[in-house]
Formats: C-alpha cells, structure tokens, sequence
C-alpha cells in the first residue's frame, strides 16, 4: 500500500520544503521507500534542500510530457538507499502540470512499490498547490505560530476537505495533521508568541510534531543536508519524533517545548 | 519573573493574536461555500446605511451559515454610540 502525503500550508516560507525533506528522509531511513516530489514548478527548490541539486538531468515536467521515463528523472539519494527526489521544473509554463499527468506519474510510483510519496507544495491556492493535494491520502499543515499562517492553514484544512479527489469522490476523507515549526518556548513563556495549545484551539487539530525554531535548519541548508540528518540538534530531533508519530507511534511526548531552564542569575535579572 | 521583567511595559501579545483569529477562523469557516455576491452586498448596504447613519466598515457584518440544510444570512449593524 503506498500512501501519498502532501505538505502544504498555504503561506509561503513557513517551511513546507524543510519539513517535506526531513519526513522523506526520516521515512527512508526506517527502511521504506520514499519518493519525495518538488511540485514548485518554476521555483524549484527542493533539490537544493536535499543537496541533489547538480545531479537534476529530468524533472515532473518532463516525465508528465514523456520525454524521459520516470526511471531517469528520479534521483537516488546518496545517503538513503530507499530514497528518490524527483525535481520540479523550471519551466515558466503554469500549464505544464495537469491532473491527468500528476496521476499519471503518481501511479506508476505505486506500481513501482514505494511505501510513502510526499508531494511538497507550493505556497498559495492556486493550481500546483492544488494539485499537490489532489490526490493526497493524508495531508501534513506546515504552520507557523503566527497570525497569517494559522489563518491560511485553515482556509488549507477547507480545501482538503472540499477540493481533493478524496472529498470529491465522497470516501473517507484525507487525514490531516498539523505540524507547528518555527516554534520558540521562550517566547510563548512570554505571551509574545501563539502556544501549541492555541494552534490546536483555534484549528480543532492535533499537531503531529513542534519543530523549535532553530539555526541548525540553515547550516543544514547551506550544506545541502536535511536538517533531520544532523546530529545533536533539537531540529533534528523533533522532525525524528513526527516520523514516528506519521508512522503511528502515539505514545511519543513533545519536547523541545519549555522555556529552558534559566540559571540564578538570569531568574533574578531576566534575560 | 526576572526583576528586569517587572519593568518592560509591554503587554503580551499572543493573546491579542488568539483573539483575533479565533473571530476570523470562525467566520470564514461559517461562509465557506457562501454564495459570492455576499461582499458586494456588504458593500452596498454599508453604502445604503450611510445614506442615514454614519457608520463604521467596520460595523456592518453580514454572515452566512448553512444549518442542516438550511441557509441563513444574518446581516448585523452597529450603530455608533451618538447616534442612538
Ligand atoms: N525550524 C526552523 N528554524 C529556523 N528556520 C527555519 C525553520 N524552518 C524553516 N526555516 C527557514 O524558513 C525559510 C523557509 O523555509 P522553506 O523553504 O522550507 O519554506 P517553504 O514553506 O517551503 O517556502 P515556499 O513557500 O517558498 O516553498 C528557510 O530560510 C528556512 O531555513
Ligand atoms: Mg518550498
């Protein structure tokens, strides 16, 4: 059974691309076989993010319009032997991706074996988000605590429950999951930031993982390695934490969501 | 509390965010599917209510709910303070 995710948001930059690169290689190294799709058609970016970047020859565009097989444009990760990018165009043409093709390529990903095939999403509603969600089995929300992103994660939740195949068709609907990042304790501890149980409030939704905010998500950036391949860092840890979870491991606590402990000297003066 | 946070004077504003997206989220899950004219005629009865009462954008609401199978429009105006 393959089950396709796709990681949306709404908003751009919330960290869709670092999220959708972390899950696939955290599903891969449990040994399944993940095939992670860049649907930024036009932006591409992913490739970058997984450090494949010099090793693009095909991309979707180019698989959906039969100039390559899909054999050829999926890149197999060096670390990950159960892992496969495949890069989104360049292509200025906002026409290129169509329901029939994404189906198209979705179905022989299936036909092929894969366990898990993430779709990243563009930010936005418009056509590539919309089929990124398409076909979707289950959806991750990647949101901010912050006041835009919550909100376009709820017009997002609207979509999947009205514009994908799933809630055309009348079956049981896509299984959604919310996952904050960019999450700073400190700043909750102080009001000055939205709270996991404010997300959770005001969206009606669990959330699947709380990334911190972090330096770490840039350097692994820099060096072309998704932030969950680092070690010793909380980043890492968390993303490790929402695999788990995806993959059905309930009992897991959040960490990563207290203020840290501050010294004498900081309780007294603040800091 | 730190005795240096006994000074900052700025409230906390995460509460204010809640807040105000607790009234967003709310309405614009009451109107999903809501026919399309409904901004326009938001607009035009703003426009209307000024022809007697200068009111605020802000103080005409106009919300669609769909209720087992039922739809209703709820239009709701505040009149400023003075004025009544
Ligand atoms: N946990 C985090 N801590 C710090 N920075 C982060 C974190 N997550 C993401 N970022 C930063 O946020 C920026 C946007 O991330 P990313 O590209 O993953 O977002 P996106 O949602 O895919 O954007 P787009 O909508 O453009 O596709 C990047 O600079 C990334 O390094
Ligand atoms: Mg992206």
């Amino acid at each position: 059974m393959t089950e396709i995710i796709v990681v949306t948001s709404g908003k751009g930059g919330v960290g869709k691309t670092t999220t959708s690169a972390s899950l696939a290689c955290g599903l891969a190294r449990t040994g399944k076989r993940v095939a992670v799709i860049d649907f930024d058609i036009g932006l591409r970016n992913l490739d970058l993010i997984m450090g494949c970047e010099r090793r693009v020859v095909y991309d979707f565009v180019n698989v959906i319009n039969g100039d390559c097989t899909l054999k050829q444009a999926l890149i197999k990760d060096k670390r990950i032997d159960t892992l496969f990018v495949l890069a989104a165009s360049q292509t200025r043409d906002k026409d290129a991706l169509t329901a029939e093709g994404v189906r198209k390529v979705l179905d022989e990903l299936i036909a092929d074996g894969f366990d898990f095939i993430l779709c990243d999403s563009p930010a936005g509603i418009e056509k590539g988000a919309h089929l990124a969600m398409y076909y979707a089995d289950r959806a991750v929300v990647v949101v901010n605590p912050e006041v835009s992103s919550v909100r376009d994660s709820d017009r997002i939740l609207g979509l999947l429950a009205s514009k994908t195949e799933r809630a055309e068709k009348g079956g049981t609907k896509v299984r959604e999951h919310l996952l904050l990042t960019r999450y700073s304790p400190t700043r909750v501890a102080a009001g000055e930031m939205l709270s996991i149980a404010d997300v959770k409030d005001i969206l009606g939704l669990d959330v699947i993982g709380v990334i911190p905010e972090s330096p770490q998500v840039l350097s692994a950036s820099n060096a072309g390695t998704p932030v969950i391949m680092m070690d010793e860092s909380d980043a890492a840890a968390a993303y490790g934490d929402a695999v788990a979870r995806l993959l059905g491991d309930e009992s897991l606590p959040m960490r990563f969501i207290d203020e840290p402990k501050k010294g004498f000297f900081a309780r007294v003066f603040g800091g | 509390m730190g005795l240096l946070d006994f000074f900052r004077t700025t409230s906390p504003s995460a509460n204010l965010a809640k807040e105000r997206l607790r009234i967003i989220v709310q309405q614009e899950r009451g109107s999903r599917g809501a026919p399309d004219y409904l901004p326009t005629l938001r607009r035009e009865l703003l426009e209307v209510i000024r022809k007697y009462v200068n009111v605020d954008s802000e103080a005409v609401q106009v919300n669609y709910e769909r209720e087992e199978g039922q739809e209703v429009l709820e239009l709701s105006v505040a009149l400023p303070v003075k004025a009544r």
